[in-house]
């Protein structure tokens, strides 16, 4: 079962949660910018653990499904539509054999999700199968590729969406303090969680650069810094003095001092603003940040009870037939025993 | 930024999960030492409920399973640990193997060496005989995978980091800043000088052994023309550059 992409879209890789532990290798967790919207599409297709998925970062293309399956769209929304019949965002959709899946450009945010209800089937490294592209891990999807996922342990399931959390607008961005924000004299810092920051067009999966009109942010005890650790979530101050924040396929080591850290579940928010989009940096104390940061079975449970059944008007249904929409009767495509 | 006095090793939170036990603010080799039997101690004795620990030059990384109780337990158990010894005075243990690494220096495979050569106060002739009479050991490795920091440098090479970044430096660079080089291991940006280039890839995923450097390695550099580098790169399968390695003991 899989399905071929036969698209333009320049950065689509395949993405999990990543490779935590891995820090004394030199490699850092990597996995998907947005993991919410991993959470999202593992909620909508009712699965137990969390889905692989396709990140697509600003467009996608055609996809050719060569099978059936539910998917989810999850992440930015996109122009998405299923042989030029328009498909909403932030819901499955069971797509028949042979049909052909367009993802256009993000309507708000910069990563979208296409998760298959069985799950992605690629290479496992380090027991992830996320594409690491600083690391040299995995690659983007080439045109032509072909994307091979597991059967979907049940197509049947009634079509269900949630209202996403809006995180494509930019805000306020939580932080904790870090080992090197006392590098920073008190005026700098106050200056710094005061200012109004753009996001910049710097942006990637290694980091994401905040632009500001007119102010530095530096230190002068930066020039001899040892290379120290450094995290998904870290500030970092280039001699340039500009914020730069890192992300998922951040080094893990930097000479740069950092003057903070946001708050892992504010990360999804940076990730999907378009360049351009306000941010504003908020220190917290670490008990507040405790608070505010929600375990990923919270996160996913939370989800799971958003989910409710997608209402269709059955005018707009051109696959009535494949519906029950009788006890007893169905499409005829049961599993045997 | 330099210290005289000795700086008492801190413990202080990283992110919402970790602890960093810091040694120092700026590279020392004897901190580096301590580091690496700091790393050593924890490894062979583990506090429970450490998710993973690392060394970099001066800090140690612990990363924590479960919550701020947690932390706080392993925060306490560190700070035992730290008190027990004085790991300032680890002794620095004798290399186990040696690599000798063919590098193209200056020009375009270096473009950065005479403006790092002039910082160190030297030519690029000098600074390249300088380069290639040192031998320079595995201190860390980090920023990306198998990609080892090297050092310790003469002091001269106590030079900082360029203030704007280089956008992107080839895998296999040789790149200097603070009495250090990195071999790059992929394509990516850096504050760091360019100042030479080989075909020793340090990380690649389908080697049977991916990550070559390892703690415990010294290596030393030899000047190839750029026009070697060129052939020595085009006939790289192993993604070993024509390095050589001797096993010391």
């Amino acid at each position: 079962m899989s399905v071929i992409f036969q698209g333009n879209g320049p950065a689509i890789t395949i993405q999990d949660l990543g490779r935590p532990g891995q820090i004394a290798a030199g490699l850092s967790r990597g996995g998907a910018m947005d993991r919410l919207a991993l959470f999202e599409a593992t909620a909508l297709l009712g699965a137990a653990h969390v889905l692989p998925a396709l990140e697509i970062a600003g467009f996608g293309g055609t996809f050719l499904f060569k099978a059936t399956t539910r998917i989810a769209l999850t992440g930015a929304p996109m122009v998405a539509s299923l042989d030029d019949a328009p498909l909403a965002w932030n819901q499955t959709h069971l797509i028949p054999s042979g049909a052909r899946l367009d993802l256009g450009a993000c309507r708000a945010g910069s990563y979208g999700y296409l998760t298959f209800a069985g799950g992605i089937e690629s290479p496992l490294h380090l027991s992830s199968q996320a594409a690491h592209l600083m690391a040299g891990i995995g690659a983007v999807l080439a045109t032509g590729a072909e994307i091979t996922f597991a059967q979907d342990p049940d197509p049947n399931a009634v079509q269900v969406g949630l209202t996403a959390e809006n995180r494509f607008d930019g805000g306020v961005l939580h932080v904790v303090s870090g080992p090197q924000t006392d590098l920073f004299d008190a005026a700098t810092q106050k200056a710094f969680f005061e200012a109004e920051f753009t996001k910049s067009n710097r942006a990637n999966r290694q980091g994401i650069g905040l632009d500001h009109p007119s102010l530095k942010f530096g230190t002068d005890q930066a020039a001899g810094l040892a290379s120290d650790f450094i995290m998904q979530g870290d500030i970092q101050q280039t001699g340039d003095g500009v914020p730069y924040v890192l992300m998922a396929e951040c080094q893990t080591m930097g000479g740069y001092p950092r003057i903070g850290t946001v708050v892992p579940d504010d990360l999804p928010k940076l990730a999907q603003a378009q360049p351009g989009k306000p941010f504003r940096f908020k220190l917290i104390s670490r008990k507040e940040a405790e608070a505010r940061t929600k375990s990923e079975a919270d996160q996913l449970a939370a989800l799971r009870s958003k989910c409710t059944p997608v209402v269709r008007n059955p005018a707009d249904m051109r696959d009535l037939l494949s519906y029950q929409l009788i006890s007893g009767v169905t499409a005829g495509q049961d599993p045997e025993g | 930024m330099s210290t005289s006095t000795p700086e008492q090793p801190v413990i202080l939170p990283l992110g919402l999960t970790s602890l960093i036990v810091r040694f120092g603010l700026t590279a020392r080799p004897e901190l580096t030492v301590a580091v690496r039997a700091f790393v050593a101690d924890l490894t062979s004795d583990p506090i429970a409920g450490v998710a993973q620990v690392a060394g970099s030059l001066t800090t140690v990384m612990v990363e924590v399973d479960g919550g701020s109780a947690a932390r706080a337990r392993v925060q306490e158990a560190l700070q035992k640990r730290l008190d027990a010894r004085d790991w300032s005075k680890a002794a620095r243990p004798d290399p186990l193997r040696r690599w000798t690494i063919p590098i193209a220096f200056g020009d375009a495979c270096g473009p950065d060496l005479t403006k790092a050569a002039g910082a160190a106060g030297l030519s690029d002739t000098d600074a390249v005989a300088e380069l290639c009479a040192q031998e320079v050991e595995v201190l860390t490795l980090g920023f990306a995978p198998g990609q080892a920091y090297l050092g310790f440098l003469p002091e001269r090479w106590d030079i900082p980091r360029m203030s704007a970044i280089n956008p992107s430096v080839p895998a296999g660079a040789l790149i200097l800043a603070i009495r250090q080089v990195i071999i790059f291991t992929n394509e990516n940006p850096t504050g760091w000088h360019h100042i030479g280039q080989s075909g020793f890839l340090p990380f690649a995923l389908d080697r049977a052994e991916p990550i070559l450097l390892r703690a415990g390695d010294v290596l030393r550099f030899e000047a190839v023309a750029s026009s070697e580098m060129a052939s020595i790169v085009a006939d790289n399968a192993d993604g070993l550059g024509r390095a050589k390695l001797e096993v010391l003991r």
